[in-house]
């Protein structure tokens, strides 16, 4: 076995078992021995995360699981970022990312994050509990086409609202797209407090920020190639599912 | 201290020296899709099931959020579950949600010294939920985070805590009728977060003195387990200081687990109640 194929079955290994420091070293040494950072990314790192999703799916992995191959993920992603940039892979689109006013819950936002970012867009990551004005100011700031806000309780559903409100009274609405997610929204309440997009987990959070952007009139076909993209978006679907009944059994 | 919750019929005290107040979570639409359902439908049965379950499982208080995904009907359907509650069992409600208006329509249809779930300490809540807590003379839930967020350190939290009581006084609300919420995070993402929450108890406990409630399954989601892992964290909060909990008693490793801590906390003398509710799950079980 040559060594960049050691790599890339290590890279898998440690992905699996969320072992960022192993993860991070072997990706620095993949891109010393000038491997291809698309194969890196695809040919290890998002097999490795499907495999995290699949495991999730069946019930052997838990949350705490994901979270570090996820943050595993995050730390080999961000010296392949401008690896990526430089092979003229650009980003397709801009997103800001949030969790609205009144509301901590971080794990489906962040797996949405990584999910995109894996699909070529850039993120712009705004935590939890968000203001309003907050979301208004960083659209004033990043000028992002899309703009995603999530909610993990009824009780902060509303704060969709506000936000879309801040934007429209800021001369806003009209720049970006707005898509909306998390474990108690649906279709019918993104609707009615005027998203432009619902997404039920991360997979489908992926395909509507690409389908918002072709509407916008952009050409999305820069990004990562087609195959690794669906492959990954069918794994982050498992996650992202298994996600939100974890969170909603009790 | 004691903080003095009641409906028409029945009075609960959460206090140090009192048995450990279970506070039944269950009729929440969150994550829950046939309540959901029934709720926008504005059929109350599952409510005054849930109601009936929990109160059977010990629940002393009733928590009842009517959050669901539909705009603009929130305070409609909790004024139905509140008075769908009231008629079915007797023991006190806890209102709860986000959307002031929501809560200013469910006191107006109680009957009896309520418990407001929550407030925290922004100037816009504080500014709308007090006053309202003041008018109906109900107790609330001050939740210890402010504009900045949760902070990881119990020190921070027990300053927002101190401003909580301060500014409901402000308002004429006295400190016994200010429950702090210490707050329990996932130790799903933080294996410190338990930690944390039992630090602040203990800080708010010495200093304070007020009442404590929090949403205790809180603690174990993403985890294999959960009703073992809400147990434990019980256990160790009540220890700490913790006099309520928000937390599903139809769970019998919580319910059993809070039977037990009260005993080992001098608060059940000879075992009386542990005892009792004993007898009580071993008839139920020869029934059924």
């Amino acid at each position: 076995m040559s060594r960049e194929e050691e790599i890339k079955e290590g890279l898998y290994e440690h992905t699996l078992v969320g072992e960022a420091p192993e993860v991070i070293a072997l990706t620095q040494e993949g891109i010393d021995l000038g491997m291809d950072p698309l194969d890196i990314l695809f040919g290890a790192l998002i097999p490795s995360l499907q495999e995290v999703g699949r495991l999730f799916e069946i019930g052997e992995y838990f949350v705490p699981e994901m979270l570090v191959a996820a943050r595993a993920m995050q730390g080999a992603m961000a010296l392949l970022r401008p690896l990526l940039a430089d092979k003229g892979a650009e980003p397709i689109g801009k997103v800001v990312m949030l969790t609205v006013k009144g509301d901590v819950h971080d794990i489906g936002k962040n797996l949405c994050n990584i999910m995109l970012e894996g699909e070529g867009f850039e993120i712009v990551d705004l935590g939890v509990n968000v203001k309003p004005e907050e979301v208004v100011a960083a659209v004033r700031e990043h000028d992002p086409q899309l703009l995603g806000f999530s909610a993990f309780l009824t009780t902060t559903m509303p704060f969709f609202k506000s936000n879309l409100a801040a934007l429209e009274k800021a001369d806003l609405r009209d720049k970006v797209k707005v898509m909306v997610g998390g474990a108690p929204v649906t279709q019918e309440y993104a609707d009615s407090v005027g998203a432009d997009g619902f997404a039920p987990d991360a997979s489908a959070a992926v395909r509507l920020a690409k389908q918002l952007m072709i509407d916008m009139g952009y050409d999305i076909s820069m990004g990562g190639d087609s195959e690794g993209a669906s492959a990954l978006a069918s794994a982050v679907q498992a996650v992202e599912e298994m996600m939100v009944k974890a969170g909603a059994d009790h | 201290m004691d903080t003095v919750i009641s409906s028409a019929k029945k009075t609960v005290v959460i206090g140090p020296d009192h048995p450990f107040v279970i506070i039944g979570e269950r009729i929440n639409p969150t994550g829950r899709k046939v309540l959901t359902a029934q709720m926008i439908d504005r059929n109350m049965s599952m409510v005054c099931r849930d109601a009936r379950r929990q109160v059977e499982a010990a629940a002393h208080i009733l928590d009842v959020n009517a959050g669901v995904p539909v705009d603009g009907v929130e305070s409609e359907i909790l004024q139905l579950a509140i008075n769908a509650v009231q008629q079915t069992v007797d023991v006190p409600i806890s209102i709860d949600s986000s959307v002031v208006d929501a809560l200013a329509a469910g006191l107006s249809v109680y009957e009896g010294k309520a418990l407001v779930n929550s407030v925290t300490y922004e100037e816009e809540r504080l500014e709308t939920v007090l006053p309202l807590v003041k008018k109906y003379g109900a107790a609330v839930v001050g939740v210890a985070n402010d504009d900045s967020g949760i902070s990881n350190d119990p020190q921070e939290r027990l300053r927002i805590a101190t401003l909580l009581v301060e500014r409901a006084a402000d308002h004429g609300i006295p400190a016994a009728d200010v429950v702090i919420d210490p707050l329990a995070l996932t130790v799903s993402a933080d294996d410190n977060a338990c930690m944390i929450t039992l630090e602040t108890i203990r800080l708010i406990r010495e200093n304070l003195g007020v009442n404590m409630t929090c949403g205790a399954s809180n603690i174990s989601f993403g985890l294999p387990w959960r009703p073992a892992v809400n147990a434990a964290f019980l256990s160790m909060a009540i220890a700490a200081g913790l006099t309520s909990a928000i937390t599903n008693p139809l769970e019998a490793e919580i319910r059993r687990t809070i039977y037990a801590a009260d005993l080992l906390m001098g608060h059940d003398a000879y075992a009386g109640n542990l005892i009792q509710a004993f007898r009580a799950e071993k008839r139920n079980t020869g029934r059924e």
